[in-house]
């Protein structure tokens, strides 16, 4: 196992396109990062950065003590699991598994018993002689995994690895993963575009955007005091509300900033004993709690607001309601910059 | 339906008509049409490897048509998987340039070719032949493999390298076996074209010890008379192999010829 420090690590395409720019990241030993964003942003860059398919074109990368960043992949002692899988369709489960292994010059008996350790562990014991196109969604996720684990590597590399799935498998694998991760204390770096299973898998998150680390966080720092904006926004669901600041009146800390206001810090009173009037355009029962689309404003064309409210008492829609804001948990936002305004207590 | 038997037996008939007549005697051969062949003899077959020694040209023709698929796949292989792969400067018009050597006419090149050949002291010898064949044929080559290997997908590769495997290594563990089909079909296209090219083996031999089969064929007629019956037993012999090869590997061809066109 080893940290990985990226230092002012760039990549500009031979087109001119910048994916990734100035990136300072250090992935503690055994630390489970997780790289998130909108498509575009540059995470699987910097992961393909870390595996060596990709070279850096300016910075310095680390494993360990031992500086990579010209190295091809073979050398790094790396594992990775791609999107597509990539299983070599030509080779049963159980050379697929221990190619890596004879790659570097492992013998029989070893290869052998890893595989087999690995397949018990993964519950492909019972596919091992079967080839990729002869096995579930599911058992090729794990081949995949199986091919990672095998190799006791320095470090994990994950390539958005659930995104081939249904919800259901989805979500039972990200435990799998979580408890996966806990087991072999390996240093991970996870990449995925879904804020959720960033926030259920990292140890810490990193949110990227137009190749801009945003902010590296525990997920509840994140969630809790993202450093801008576009951070509030693309944690959380639903989404963080966005209001002029002055809608609160001398709430603010300072003039013309954004107010941001997660659904889940709102709450639904009586008409005209909150801090807003709003009208009930939508209403979303989601099971354990009711999803609203306010509008505000009197003509009812005013800024929509999402709240998150319990389930009883019922609400109905095209009626006014009022709004409570959790004064302790607002978010304020430079309009420019969209960087946030601490407020000190 | 109609149509594509007739199709079929139009193209099918003059091998049946030289089968049957390559084992028709040479005095009955422009007698009546010999639809249905009452007695067969392997007179001319005889007459063939017997007194002609027919094999010697069989031998040139194998070892220059073989020599040369073998150092097209293997060469044009690599050559191939380099240009589908990697991004350099320029690959668009290497690509161009290799197809635009393919296309010349034979002909236009014969000459140069000769004189080249000749300060080689190459003229006569198999390496005389078989490097021009592989000027042709290797464009070919590296065109069909080119659009294989680009159907293959590139994770798989990477995720070779990234499990420890060179780019080689990974070319040979993982690239080849998936590519078998298309490296198959390359080389009997290869093979099939060095096999029955004939203006260079014409121009770039002097005696029947190094002709190929096409060139000895050709060269059978006499001064005052045509062996047809010979003629005939030649050509069937020389299609024989390249037929075999093609039914032997049939599955394969058909898979490589439509490989990428669904998913597998």
């Amino acid at each position: 196992m080893a940290a990985v420090r990226l230092e002012g690590i760039s990549k500009t395409y031979p087109n001119g396109h910048v994916a990734v720019r100035g990136l300072d990241l250090e992935i503690g030993d055994g630390e489970f990062m997780v790289l998130v964003g909108p498509s575009g942003c540059g995470k699987s860059t910097v992961l393909r950065m870390i595996a060596g398919l990709e070279t850096p074109t300016g910075g310095r990368m680390l494993i360990g003590d031992r500086d990579v960043t010209a190295l091809p992949p073979q050398e790094r002692d790396i594992a990775m699991v791609f999107q597509s899988y990539a299983l070599y369709p030509h080779m049963t489960v159980r050379e697929n598994l221990g190619f890596g292994l004879r790659m570097r010059g492992a013998t029989r008996p070893v290869i052998a018993e890893r595989v087999e350790e690995a397949s018990r562990v993964l519950g492909l014991a019972a596919v091992l002689d079967r080839k990729p196109a002869q096995l579930s969604g599911g058992q090729r996720q794990r081949v995949a995994l199986g091919r990672a684990i095998v190799r006791e590597p320095k470090v994990f590399l994950f390539d958005e690895p659930l995104s081939n799935l249904d919800a259901k498998l989805r979500v039972e694998t990200r435990a799998e993963l979580a408890r996966l991760h806990r087991r072999l204390k390996a240093t991970a770096v996870y990449v995925t575009h879904d804020q959720e299973e960033a926030m259920t898998l990292g140890g810490r998150v990193a949110v990227l955007r137009d190749g801009y680390l945003q902010q590296a966080a525990p997920p509840m720092e994140l969630y809790r005091r993202p450093a801008n904006r576009f951070v509030a926004g693309f944690v959380g669901s639903p989404e963080m509300n966005f209001l002029p600041g002055d809608i609160l009146g001398a709430a603010a800390p300072g003039p013309g900033l954004t107010l941001g206001v997660r659904p889940h810090d709102l709450a639904i009173v009586a008409a005209g004993a909150g801090d807003l009037d709003a009208w009930v355009d939508v209403v979303e029962p989601r099971g354990s709690e009711l999803l609203l689309y306010l509008r505000l404003g009197a003509d009812r064309a005013g800024a929509e607001l999402r709240v998150i409210t319990a389930p009883e008492p019922p609400i109905e829609v095209e009626r006014v309601v009022g709004v409570a804001f959790d004064r302790a948990r607002l978010h304020w936002f430079e309009p420019e910059s969209g960087q946030r305004v601490e407020v000190s207590r | 339906m109609v149509a594509l038997t007739l199709l079929v037996m139009a193209s099918a008939f003059p091998f049946y008509w030289a089968i049957v007549s390559s084992f028709t005697p040479e005095s009955r051969l422009f007698q009546s049409p010999p639809l249905f062949p009452a007695d067969l003899v392997l007179d001319h077959y005889r007459t063939l490897f017997n007194e002609r020694n027919f094999w010697v040209p069989v031998r040139n023709s194998l070892i220059v048509a073989g020599t040369t698929t073998a150092f097209c796949v293997a060469i044009g292989g690599l050559c191939a998987y380099a240009l589908a792969r990697l991004e350099f400067r320029g690959k668009s018009l290497l690509l161009g340039v290799i197809l635009a050597v393919g296309m010349f006419p034979q002909i236009s090149v014969v000459s140069p070719l000769y004189l080249v050949l000749r300060q080689l002291r190459l003229i006569n010898t198999y390496p005389g032949l078989i490097l021009p064949y592989l000027t042709f044929a290797m464009p070919l080559t590296i065109w069909l493999l080119v659009g294989f290997f680009r159907q293959l997908p590139a994770e798989l590769e990477e995720a070779a390298m990234v499990d420890g495997a060179s780019r080689l290594r990974a070319f040979r563990e993982v690239i080849v076996p998936l590519a078998l089909p298309g490296l198959a079909t390359t080389a009997i296209l290869t093979f099939v074209y060095s096999w029955n090219e004939f203006l260079f083996a014409l121009s770039f031999t002097l005696g029947p010890e190094r002709q190929t089969v096409p060139v000895a064929i050709a060269l059978f007629r006499g001064q005052y008379q045509v062996p047809w019956g010979q003629i005939l037993a030649a050509a069937i012999v020389a299609t024989a192999p390249v037929t075999l090869l093609v039914l032997a590997f049939q599955r394969r061809i058909v898979q490589g010829l439509t490989a990428g066109a669904v998913k597998g």
